[in-house]
């Protein structure tokens, strides 16, 4: 019993809210940069990016040399790079991400098309649809330090982060360097994501939905919305995952479909009481 | 000598706006940049912000090249409030005007001392202390116009830049915003302000620079500049100018000339 505890169950909750906390903050980070509230933590293409990496992977026979969290981070943060170096406006690096993103899902259905068949493709659909059952202490070793230092520094950087809200000219009448500034948090955001989901695939929702929470309640300052944010985003996907193991068990419900399920009528309700 | 522009040459994409700009702004005084829509001023504030690089010519900033300075050491000396500013989140008056702070700290970017009476002082100057914890979407627009200038006073700059600051506000607000500037200029700030309301200009600027056509087409007195000749000229149609009866500055109408039957 105890060892299922400290192998099994405390890891996962772990897992969960490190997890949880990387895809809020990212999204919180995303929709600032971009001050556009439907940005979410995959808006530059890091999702289809760790997908097309573990995949390819699988499918190459690279499997006994390369992990697959390794291969899905390089593929996200690969993915994320390209589309940051491919534009430079704004609206620009939305239409590039969204262009790889495309991209990227075709080689994985490329892929998944070549290894039709293949005994390792359940491990390709894992990053697909996200799932906490692969949690072990190593993986929480390896995202915790990234997601703490990640949320120092995104609360070190919140009030310029702030500035962006005042547009291209205006965060430059104040000293600022917008592209460089957002260059930064974006790279910040990116890596948070794709080292949350190299362990546990694409959970969506969490990253579009929590900081909306976190803001009509707390307002839009960042400062207090960043800290806020990876806490309200920890708690929630580890709540979510209880419900997704419990709720028709044994079987198990992906966790995304909880996120889900559970957060968008939490979330009009919220929404509502704002007007 | 606050700012020196001299042969000013810059535009967008290669494309120049200005040719050939000198002007002079000094402390204590109030420049105001006139000319017809298209002519330039927009451009010649940015330019004297930092935020464009010019093809040709130099802005000085107390004798140093603007171009040579890093973009935070210029907002620690200049601020500007654009025609239409605008912030994409609702945050409250105080959290917005301590986004001026910016250019004298570095992150985490907490608030010292100095800083939070540099903000209360801006917040005090502009009449915004009642407003301090309200958002920004319950102001009025001339308000809002307010939060902005708070925003750059925070900077405590040495040169205030305002482009078209009194566009959006009632005839009351503009007075009283001009008002406002006058006073903050004999606390030695330095201001450059574009206005497209001619009469307002002739009344609150020390001097005027009328632009026409990306080219400086007269810089003096309101008296020197305001003149038929020029304005006709600038504008494209005939003018009129008066004495006001109250204020004694120049006091302009337009008006088309007559078809001829």
């Amino acid at each position: 019993m105890g060892l299922i505890v400290w192998q099994l169950r405390l890891p996962r909750v772990f897992l969960g809210f490190f997890t949880g906390a990387a895809l809020s903050l990212s999204g919180a980070v995303m929709q600032g940069v971009f001050r556009n509230p439907l940005a979410s933590p995959y808006l530059l293409g890091v999702a289809g990016g760790a997908t097309a990496g573990a995949a390819a992977v699988v499918v190459l026979g690279l499997r006994p040399f390369i992990p697959l969290p390794l291969a899905a981070f390089a593929g996200g943060v690969l993915a994320a790079f390209l589309v940051m170096r491919l534009s430079r406006t704004e609206l620009g690096l939305i239409l590039a991400g969204i262009a790889l993103g495309s991209l990227f899902s075709a080689l994985t259905s490329f892929l998944f098309f070549l290894a039709a068949g293949h005994r390792r493709l359940e491990e390709i659909l894992f990053w697909t649809m996200g799932s906490l059952s692969r949690a072990d202490w190593k993986g929480v070793g390896l995202l915790a330090p990234v997601v703490l230092f990640g949320a120092l520094f995104l609360g070190a950087w919140a009030r310029r982060l702030d500035a962006l809200s005042l547009g291209e000219e205006g965060a430059r009448f104040l000293g600022l360097e917008p592209r460089a500034l957002r260059h930064l948090l974006l790279g910040a955001a990116v890596f948070l994501t794709a080292s949350a989901i190299s362990l546990t695939g694409t959970i969506g929702f969490v990253g579009l939905i929590v900081p909306h929470m976190v803001r009509l309640i707390l307002g839009p300052g960042h400062r207090c919305l960043v800290p806020a944010a990876a806490l309200a985003g920890g708690t929630f996907l580890v709540w979510a995952d209880v419900f997704a193991r419990i709720v028709l068990a044994p079987a198990e419900l992906p966790v995304g479909v909880v996120t889900a399920l559970v957060g968008v009528p939490f979330f009009l309700v919220l929404l509502r009481r704002a007007r | 000598m606050k700012v020196k522009v001299c042969r000013l040459h810059v535009g967008y994409d290669r494309r120049n706006v200005l040719e050939g700009v000198d002007l002079e702004l000094k402390a204590g005084e109030i420049l105001g940049v006139i000319g017809p829509n298209g002519a330039g001023k927009t451009t010649l504030l940015r330019a004297m912000a930092g935020a464009l690089r010019p093809s040709f010519g130099v802005v000085y900033l107390d004798g140093k090249e603007l171009g040579q300075l890093k973009p935070q050491e210029v907002a620690r000396q200049i601020g500007m409030v654009a025609q239409v500013p605008s912030v994409s989140l609702d945050f409250r008056v105080r959290e917005l005007v301590e986004l001026g702070r910016l250019p004298h700290l570095r992150p985490p970017d907490r608030l010292g001392p100095a800083d939070q009476s540099a903000v209360k002082r801006a917040l005090r100057l502009t009449g915004l202390e009642e407003l301090a914890e309200r958002p920004i979407s319950s102001l009025s627009g001339g308000e809002r116009q307010r939060v902005f200038l708070a925003l750059a006073l925070a900077q405590e700059p040495q040169v205030l830049l305002l482009d078209e600051p009194t566009a959006h506000l009632d005839v009351r607000y503009r007075l009283e915003f001009l008002i406002l500037v006058r006073k903050l200029v004999q606390e030695g700030l330095a201001v450059a302000m574009a206005l497209h309301d001619l009469n307002l200009a002739a009344q609150f600027s020390d001097r005027l620079l009328l632009l026409s056509r990306g080219r400086v087409l007269a810089q003096g007195r309101p008296q020197e500049v305001l003149i038929p000749e020029l304005l006709e000229k600038a504008f494209g149609v005939k003018a009129l100018v008066l004495g006001h009866p109250v204020t004694g500055r120049p006091w302009v109408e337009f008006y088309l000339p007559r078809p001829n039957p």
